[in-house]
């Protein structure tokens, strides 16, 4: 039975704060294929093109049949439970730090046995449904739940280190004057955020929504304009150390390429919006976040990016955004690399064309606003790091893995 | 003027007879600006990005590199900057002549109206009712429309409403008239533009622009402490950076009036 987890007391000044520590970070080349699944939320296994076994851990050749085509394949999550074992005094920090903790062997009825972390629930001789999960250090980690759904089953220990969960964490989305903005800020509420900072620039200019953003409870408006450096880093001496979740609601989104543009004034507002912008959300934000990774029940623990799927494959008709979207793309991926020491996560939230007037002329399918907020919220309970939200989203996500070059054509037809 | 004349104007500035009074609102990215339609292109915001402070990137020093558009806070519009002007002679900062840097000016108080009506516009009349006080506005003066603007929070400053803002300037007529009749170098108001709030609705738009530039004439906007300049008297310095072919630029407007020295 979980205990629920209790809102957390302010935190005592006068103590240390314990640093982050990472768990064991080596892998090989071949088991990123279970990164590769963990930041999607798919569970895939290694499974041998010949002789179709499915084998755990990672390796280069199968177990059966010894054919060197071993793939990575979505794989049933069933399994068995069966043993498990407490570890009480784990001679790794990491581990000693977080004592007891709870592993077991899982028979998949897949056919391989894996070496997982326990939710609580989990009994021995019962079915569990297993996940692939990001822990701390970054790397792929398999997590077992009980199959059947229990009381405060989000609260377990053990899961809360493997996620980022948005309860009872302080929220900072940085641009509530867009719908996307106010939506995410509701929905983290709701997820129990217990208090959203929400920034918003030139607060002389009035915005659709102002007053409903402005009453609504346990959400804080901060003035943010995160193109002027000062701007974040003042707020940053106010909130830096209570911010355990930053949501980049920043939106520039202007149609046109290289050719039927004239000037760079556009661009040059792309360019402070979005890519400078995040470089002084970053230097303002990101050190202390890093550095209470590990800091209790609201430990710093996620960093969300909203980007374009076009900063995947430039879609020319946006072409100016989706360089500057792919520009931030490649930013993400150099914060994820420095932020993991301090165990905060980079989170990606993908998508296609937005049910905003800035895509008006596109047809549909268009991701509404409220879509999005709920993807992030999704990908912070579930531990995820890459999402795609949205038909077209996900469209392009396989036609990139697909064949990246016909993409780059049909998108330029 | 001989260098003793000179010599006594210095002294007089530095023992306080003349007295310098700023008419400039600090440089910052935090002062409204004028919002355009967002499919036209927008001006720059004000950015201030350190180099160093004393430190690892330049141990013994600091300094900054700046951006912002030429029509940014307390700004001067040359003729270039409209349609209108757009082919004058010495029309651009650069080239204007700088004498024209140094003027007198006539400050017309509308703070009383402008508090009862967002939407006040300067006419005619109401400028020959302050000519009978204050007398003909002479050539070559600056006018400078008082509306204690200025000293509004910067959100009813901005007065943005679900039609565009809503912020006094003169009406057609009156610009038209100070430049023909009355041969006025430039005129200057409190507010963000040196046109009204509405003025695109007006005919012809923006006349403070369409007709000051037309005719080779200078603007100057988001002025303040214009309350303690005398109706008339007052010598304005209004000097713009010499940027190349610019259209304008934030400048120091400083006002020279008598003081108690």
């Amino acid at each position: 039975m979980i205990e629920p987890i209790v809102k957390p007391r302010r935190k005592n000044p006068l103590l240390r704060t314990r640093l982050p520590t990472s768990p064991p970070r080596a892998r090989s080349r071949a088991s990123h294929g279970f990164t590769r699944a963990a930041a999607e939320g798919r569970f895939m296994l290694q499974r041998c093109d010949a002789c179709g076994t499915f084998c755990y851990p990672a390796r280069d050749a199968c177990p059966a049949c010894l054919s060197a085509d071993l793939v990575f394949a979505d794989a049933p999550r069933r399994g068995t439970l069966l043993s498990e074992t407490t570890l009480h005094v784990p001679a790794d920090v990491h581990f000693r730090e977080r004592a007891p903790w709870r592993v077991g062997l899982v028979a998949m009825e897949c056919g391989p046995t894996l070496v997982t972390h326990l939710h609580a629930d989990c009994e021995e001789g019962r079915p569990v449904v297993m996940s692939f999960q990001l822990d701390k250090s970054g790397q792929a980690v398999a997590f077992a739940h009980p199959e059947r759904e229990t009381p405060n089953m989000a609260d377990d220990r053990q899961w809360r280190e493997m996620t980022a969960d948005p309860k009872f964490r302080r929220v900072l989305v940085t641009n509530g004057r867009s719908i996307v903005g106010q939506e995410t800020v509701a929905a983290l509420r709701a997820a129990g955020a217990s208090i959203v900072f929400v920034g918003v620039a030139e607060p002389w200019k009035p915005f659709r929504g102002e007053d409903a953003l402005r009453a609504l409870e346990g959400v804080q408006i901060v003035p943010l304009d995160i193109g002027d450096e000062k701007s974040v880093a003042d707020l940053a001496a106010d909130i830096g150390g209570k911010v355990d979740i930053l949501v980049n609601t920043s939106e520039h989104v202007r149609a046109g390429g290289l050719l039927d543009r004239q000037g760079t004034s556009v661009v040059r507002d792309e360019i402070d919006q979005s890519y400078l912008g995040f470089v002084h959300l970053a230097q303002a934000f990101g050190p202390a976040m890093r550095m209470r990774g590990s800091d209790g029940v609201n430990s710093a623990a996620a960093w969300v990016n909203i980007l374009s799927v076009y900063a995947l494959a430039n879609w020319p008709m946006f072409g100016a955004y989706s360089a500057s979207q792919a520009a931030c793309l490649s930013l993400s991926h150099s914060l994820r690399a420095e932020l993991r020491p301090g165990g905060v996560k980079v989170v990606n939230v993908f998508t296609g064309p937005l049910d905003i007037e800035w895509f008006q002329m596109v047809p549909p399918p268009k991701v509404a606003p409220r879509a999005v907020a709920s993807a992030i919220v999704s990908a912070l309970k579930r531990g995820l790091e890459d999402v795609f939200v949205g038909d077209v989203a996900e469209d392009i996500r396989q036609r990139l893995a697909a064949n990246p070059k016909a993409v780059e054509r049909e998108l330029g037809a | 003027m001989d260098s003793n004349g000179l010599m006594q104007f210095a002294g007089a500035v530095a023992s306080g007879a003349v007295r310098v009074v700023d008419l400039t609102f600090t440089l910052s990215p935090e002062f409204p600006v004028i919002v355009l339609p967002p499919e036209f292109g927008q001006a720059a915001p004000v950015r201030i990005q350190q180099i160093s402070r004393y430190d690892a990137s330049g141990p013994a020093w600091y300094w900054n590199n700046l951006t912002f558009g030429e029509h940014t806070g307390t700004h001067f519009d040359a003729p270039i900057h409209w349609f209108t002007g757009k082919d004058l002679p010495n029309n651009s900062v650069d080239t204007l002549p700088v004498r024209d840097m140094i003027a007198p000016a006539c400050v017309i108080d509308c703070s009383a109206q402008a508090a009862k009506d967002a939407d006040f516009l300067l006419t005619i009349p109401v400028v020959e009712a302050w000519e009978k006080s204050h007398g003909r506005i002479p050539e070559r003066h600056w006018v400078l429309l008082r509306t204690d603007w200025s000293k509004k929070g910067w959100r009813d400053y901005a007065n943005l409403k679900d039609d565009g803002a809503h912020t006094p300037g003169p009406d057609p007529a009156v610009m038209r008239w100070l430049v023909e009749e009355r041969g006025v170098i430039g005129f200057g108001t409190e507010t963000i533009g040196t046109d009204a709030g509405q003025a695109g609705h007006l005919d012809p738009p923006y006349p403070a622009h369409h007709f000051l530039h037309g005719r080779g004439r200078y603007g100057l906007q988001c002025l303040c402490n214009l309350d303690q300049l005398p109706p008339t008297g007052a010598v304005i310095v209004a000097a713009p950076l010499k940027i190349q072919n610019g259209s304008g630029s934030p400048l120091r407007v400083l006002a020279l009036v008598p003081g108690q020295g």
